[in-house]
Order: C-alpha cells, then sequence, then structure tokens
C-alpha cells in the first residue's frame, strides 16, 4: 500500500518538525514548509492527498491566501485547516474557500488523524480508502 | 457627606425662597396697613372735628336765639309791666311756647334786688348784687354766664340783658334748662363711645358728659390747648385707651364745644380689616413655607436619586469597557498561548512515541517518564480548556437571533442539572411565569447563562439545599431569577463575581471564566445580570431582558 502524502504548513518550526516527526513514524509520507509561498511551490511540485494549513501565519501570504492558491492548482487537493485564535468567521471562510475541515490548535495527534481519515475517505478512489483504514486503526490504538 | 451635602442644600434653597418670599410680603402688608391706617384716622379725626364745628354753630344759634328773645321781650314792655307777675309768667310762657328751654325769669333792680319772679324756684325778693354775673350785666349790656349753683343750689346758668329805660337800668335775667341745653350739646356725639359737652376756659364741665365725669367737675381736656379753629387731638387716658378730642370755641360764650371718640370703638373696623390682613398673610406664609419645604424636599430627591441612576450607568459602563476590553485582549491571549500549548503538546505526543521504542522500553526510568508526560499532558489539555472558554467567549461576540421561549429554555437547563442536583440532595424548584411572551434572542446562548448560574448555585450549596428558578415579566421585560439558600457571598466579593478568572472553587475545579461569560452574554442581549446576596443567606442572580419582539416571517 502507497503512503498517503501529506503536507504541514506552520511558520511555528518546533511544531512542525515535532508533528511531521510523529506522522512520519506513523507512516505517512510528510513534507512540511514553514511558509504560504513555500507551500505553494511544493503543492506545484507534487500532488498531495491532504494540505494541513496553519491560517495565521506571518509574511505576505496567509493560510485563507494559500488556500486559495492551492485550490486553484490543484482542486482534488484536500485541506485541514489549523488555527491557534478561533475566528469562526475566518474558519467558515476558509470552508466555503473548499477547505475539507478545521482543527483548533492545540490539535491531538489522534483529532489529526481521524480528521485526515476522514478526508482520504472522501477522495473516493480504493486506495484513498485503503489509507484512510490505515489511519483509523492508528487512531484507535492511539 | 453627600447626605449632609444635599440637606445642606435643601435648607439654603428654603431659606432662600422664604427670604425672598417674605420680605415683599411683609414690607406689602406693612406699607398697605399703615396707609389705611393713617387715611383711616384722617377721615375719623376729620369727622369729629366736623361734627364740634356744626355742633358748636348749633349750640351758638340756640343760645343767640334766647340771648335775642330775651332782649326783645326786655324792650318791648316797661318796669312797670315787668314786676308784674301775671304779665312775666305770660311772657315765660310766651317765650317757651316759642323758643322753649327757659326754667324760669326774674326782673332785678340795679341794685341787685329780685323784683320780681315766676319759676319754680322760691328767689323772690332775693339781692344778687354780689354775684359775679351781676357786675358783668351791669357793664356789658347782655350776659350769658357760666354754669354755678347759685341761690338754688343746682347747676344751672343764666342769661341776663339790662334795660335802660329813661334813668333806670333793670335786669331781665332767665334760667336755661340744663337738661335741654344738655341734650342739645350731647346730640353731637360720635357712635356708642362718642361723647360731647361744654368746657368753660377754666376747664370746668359746663354739661354733664355722657360717660365720666359731671358737671362742674373738671373736664378731661385742657381747654388752653385749643386755637381759635377748630382743632383735633389725641390723647392716652390712665387705662391706656386712646381717646380723639376734637373742640371749637363758641361765639355766643367763651365756652368750648368739645366732642370726643373712643380711638378703639371708631377704628373697630381698621382693626377688624387689620386682623383679616394678619390672618391672610399668615395663612399665605404657612402655605408658602409648606409649599416651599415641599418642593425643595421633591426637587432633592429627584437630584439623589439622579446621582445615584448615573453611579449606577457609570459602574456598569465601567465594567462594559472592561469586559469589552477584556474580551479582545482574550482573543490575543489565546492565540499567543494556543501555539506554545501546540508545540508542547506535540513534543509530548513525540516523547511518547519514543518511550514506545525499544530501547527505551528496557531502561528502568520509562514509568516514570511516561507518567510525567502523561501528568505534562493532563495540564496542557488544563490550559487548553482555559483557552478554549475565553476564545468560546471571544466567539460568542454575535449571538444570533431566534425565537426564545425563556420558559423552555429554563426547563431545558433545569432538566440537564437535576440529576447532578439529586445526587446532592438540592432540590430545584420552578415558579415560572404562564405569559411570558416569546422574545428575539438566542436560545443556547441564554441556555449557558441559566446553566452556568444553576451550576453554581448547586456548587455553592454543596449538599442538602434547594435552588429557585423563577420567571416573571411586565410591559417592558423578562427577569429570571436564580437564587440558591448556600452561604452567600460576602459583601467585598460581590464586586469582582463578574471578573474573569475570578473563582472561588478549588483549583481545577472551575475557570473564573462563567459569571463573565454570563455577564458578558446578557449584555449582549440588551438586558443585565445582577446580584442580591448576604452571607449566609443565600444569593439570587436575577437576568433581566428587554422584550426585544421576534422579526415576523
Amino acid at each position: 500500500m502507497q503512503e498517503p502524502n501529506i503536507l504541514v504548513v506552520d511558520d511555528e518550526g518546533d511544531f512542525l518538525e515535532t508533528l511531521m516527526n510523529r506522522l512520519k513514524k506513523r507512516k505517512i509520507a510528510t513534507a512540511g514548509c514553514g511558509s504560504g509561498e513555500e507551500a505553494l511551490r511544493l503543492v506545484k511540485e507534487t500532488a498531495f492527498d491532504v494540505v494541513v494549513l496553519d491560517i495565521k501565519m506571518p509574511g505576505g501570504m496567509d493560510g485563507i491566501q494559500a488556500l486559495r492558491e492551492i485550490k486553484k492548482i490543484r482542486p482534488d487537493t484536500e485541506v485541514i485547516l489549523l488555527t491557534g485564535h478561533a475566528s469562526i468567521e475566518t474558519s467558515m471562510e476558509g470552508m466555503q474557500l473548499g477547505a475539507y475541515d478545521y482543527l483548533l490548535k492545540p490539535i491531538k495527534l489522534e483529532d489529526l488523524l481521524e480528521k485526515l481519515a476522514q478526508a482520504l475517505e472522501r477522495k473516493g478512489t480504493a486506495a484513498h480508502r485503503a489509507q484512510s483504514d490505515a489511519i483509523r486503526k492508528l487512531v484507535k490504538k492511539e | 457627606m453627600t447626605r449632609t451635602l444635599y440637606s445642606k442644600l435643601q435648607w439654603k434653597i428654603v431659606v432662600l425662597t422664604l427670604i425672598v418670599t417674605f420680605t415683599p410680603l411683609l414690607l406689602l402688608g406693612v406699607v398697605i396697613y399703615r396707609q389705611f391706617a393713617q387715611m383711616y384716622t384722617e377721615k375719623i379725626k376729620e369727622q369729629i372735628r366736623f361734627r364740634a364745628e356744626s355742633r358748636a354753630d348749633a349750640v351758638d344759634l340756640f343760645l343767640t336765639e334766647r340771648t335775642a328773645i330775651l332782649g326783645a321781650i326786655a324792650d318791648t314792655d316797661s318796669l312797670r309791666d315787668m314786676t308784674d307777675e301775671a304779665i312775666l309768667s305770660r311772657k315765660l310762657a310766651v317765650m317757651n311756647l316759642r323758643a322753649g328751654a327757659f326754667v324760669d325769669l326774674g326782673v332785678i333792680d340795679r341794685n341787685g334786688q329780685q323784683l320780681a319772679y315766676v319759676g319754680p324756684y322760691d328767689l323772690k325778693g332775693k339781692n344778687y348784687f354780689d354775684q359775679p354775673w351781676f357786675e358783668q350785666v351791669m357793664s356789658k349790656g347782655v350776659y350769658i354766664s357760666d354754669v354755678y349753683l347759685g341761690f338754688r343750689k343746682l347747676p344751672h346758668f343764666i342769661i341776663a340783658v339790662r334795660r335802660q329805660e329813661q334813668q333806670e337800668n333793670w335786669i331781665l335775667r332767665a334760667t336755661i334748662d340744663p337738661d335741654i341745653f344738655a341734650r342739645i350739646v350731647q346730640v353731637g356725639h360720635i357712635g356708642k363711645t362718642g361723647d360731647a359737652f361744654l368746657v368753660s376756659k377754666e376747664g370746668v364741665l359746663q354739661t354733664k358728659p355722657r360717660f365720666s365725669g359731671g358737671i362742674l367737675q373738671q373736664a378731661p381736656v385742657n381747654p388752653t390747648l385749643f386755637g381759635k379753629q377748630t382743632m383735633g387731638y389725641e390723647q392716652t387716658g390712665s387705662d391706656r385707651r386712646q381717646t380723639l378730642f376734637a373742640g371749637t370755641w363758641l361765639k355766643a360764650k367763651d365756652w368750648l364745644l368739645v366732642i370726643s371718640g373712643d380711638v378703639e370703638s371708631d377704628m373697630a373696623e381698621l382693626f377688624a380689616t387689620r386682623n383679616m390682613q394678619i390672618l391672610i398673610i399668615g395663612l399665605g406664609i404657612i402655605a408658602i413655607v409648606a409649599t416651599t419645604v415641599f418642593t425643595t424636599r421633591m426637587m432633592v430627591k429627584q437630584l439623589v436619586q439622579t446621582e445615584t441612576r448615573m453611579r449606577e450607568m457609570d459602574a456598569q459602563l465601567i465594567q462594559a469597557d472592561k469586559l469589552a476590553a477584556l474580551g479582545k485582549m482574550a482573543a490575543g491571549v489565546a492565540h499567543e498561548i494556543n501555539n506554545p500549548l501546540a508545540v508542547i503538546l506535540q513534543k509530548t505526543g513525540w516523547l511518547q512515541d519514543l518511550l514506545d521504542e525499544e530501547e527505551f522500553r528496557k531502561s528502568p526510568n520509562r514509568e516514570e517518564f511516561g507518567a510525567s508526560v502523561k501528568k505534562i499532558e493532563e495540564h496542557v489539555e488544563r490550559a487548553r480548556k482555559v483557552v478554549h472558554n475565553m476564545l468560546g467567549y471571544a466567539r460568542r461576540m454575535e449571538p444570533r437571533l431566534e425565537d426564545v421561549d425563556v420558559n423552555r429554555t429554563i426547563n431545558q437547563t433545569v432538566d440537564i442539572l437535576e440529576n447532578y442536583a439529586r445526587n446532592n440532595n438540592i432540590d430545584i424548584q420552578t415558579d415560572l411565569s404562564p405569559n411570558l411572551p416569546i422574545i428575539a434572542g438566542d436560545p443556547a446562548q441564554l441556555q449557558q447563562v441559566i446553566l452556568n448560574l444553576v451550576n453554581n448555585a448547586i456548587d455553592a450549596i454543596g449538599r442538602d439545599g434547594t435552588i429557585s428558578v423563577k420567571s416573571m415579566a411586565d410591559t417592558s421585560q423578562i427577569r429570571i431569577v436564580v437564587a440558591d439558600d448556600g452561604p452567600g457571598i460576602p459583601e467585598a466579593m460581590q464586586k469582582k463575581v463578574f471578573d474573569p478568572f475570578f473563582t472561588t472553587k478549588s483549583t481545577g475545579k472551575g475557570t473564573g471564566l462563567g459569571l463573565w461569560i454570563s455577564y458578558s452574554i446578557v449584555e449582549k442581549m440588551g438586558g443585565s445580570l445582577a446580584l442580591q446576596s448576604r452571607e449566609n443567606q443565600g444569593a439570587a442572580f436575577t437576568i433581566t431582558l428587554p422584550i426585544v419582539q421576534p422579526a415576523s416571517k
């Protein structure tokens, strides 16, 4: 079975690194970057299954703008938004722009895995469903 | 302090108003009364003077008439005829028929010897040579005597005329009836207490006054005070009664005709007016004092109320400002805290992951590490909850507008907590007004508020107690009261209960955000949340919501 291909975007390096390590340890192929611009570059190169995107990032491009661009380049890529600031308006805006769902920081790994499983399942292909099931098993184990 | 200030203000206003009102009122009263009294006194004096003058004329006329008749009788008959007492008697009869008031008539020769006499007294043969009037009449020709006793030993006065017949001088003398004369004089008196009498220039009464003194006694007035003109003056008697006198000297005789009037009785009308004036002013003053005190009290009371209301509003504004600022801060703080929390949580997760690896499984401290990591995760979770509550508040800034059935919301909330309460032997009683209108609001938020309040009440009681939830409505607002019979909230803490992070619950049990959020929610709905409590007498929270009609659909 092919590992699901995930991109995590967050400006908080410690968070990004640790989360990537934890996902990789669970056999989830994970790339990571710290800004919206870099995320766009990576998305252009690779067709990720799911992008986990922090809404609030410094610099020119925040999560919402990045989401808009990602959806333009790869409409099939599912996006899960992360936010440390529970602004319902921003989250709703993200949902309207095509984000799959949002999670409130600090996140528990099992919550993220559950959302990833759901997002993969939604993609509909047999391969994705298998990936989704595998992740669900991980959730149960946690 | 404020109370004394207002009390002072009240009295200042009262005193000032009274001074400003009374001064012109009293001044006006005094001036008008004085003017009126002066006019009235003038009028009475004038009246008495007029009476004295006219009465003097009448008395003068009486005396002149009598003198003229006597003269005419003397001139028409000879001494020889006149000494015939029958003729003399007839003369007296004619004189009384035509003029009256003659008592007797006598004929006296130049030696003072009475030659003939007709009258009631036995005076025949008396000699008048030594009488003072005899000399007067012999020298002047006509004489009116002062009142004297004479041979008859009764007060009387006479009119005498001298007749020169060839070489012979004789006198015709008549006595005037003192009663008739006195009556003519007394007709001049005014009113019930007024008097009229004649006084000789020596100050001896010539007629009997109506009330005090008798004929030939000293008169109550000093005739030397009266000049040629009719004059009036005022005199205070020994009994302190004021008497007005007016006197006119007669022309026919050096007698003073005096008219007197008692000031008090003559002025009775004036005094009645004065008393009425005093009564009206008195009543006016009472009315003014009462009105001034009443209106000032009302005004000051209004002022106090307004100030109290303003203070309350100020306090509410400050509280609202504080909470709004805290709301903004909460959102920022939440973000700043959530990011490190997210890192910590991932790091502990990673630690956990590593501990599961083979090399660590054998480590003697693995259990200890695992337990520590779990503890860290637990406390991150606690911090996360606090922040989420704060964010929850921030998120709840904009309530939705739906139809709210307040009673239903209360019942739903009580249902949720009933089991928990029963486990602690706490009875939740509801007393809901059936007439509550449906209002526009956010039912979920209202439920959260009620939930917070009832939950707090349960926590406050601990075990064994009663919580009452009541709803009621008037024309403009709905009130929900959640009351418990728990230990109550000390006064010092009452101001802080709505502040964020203020809690009396043990660490980890309460975040101290429940009342803060509830307060904010109710404020957002246009209402207010208030606390009434006394130590050891329970606490009651009152939610007041404006009745906002739902938009018609």
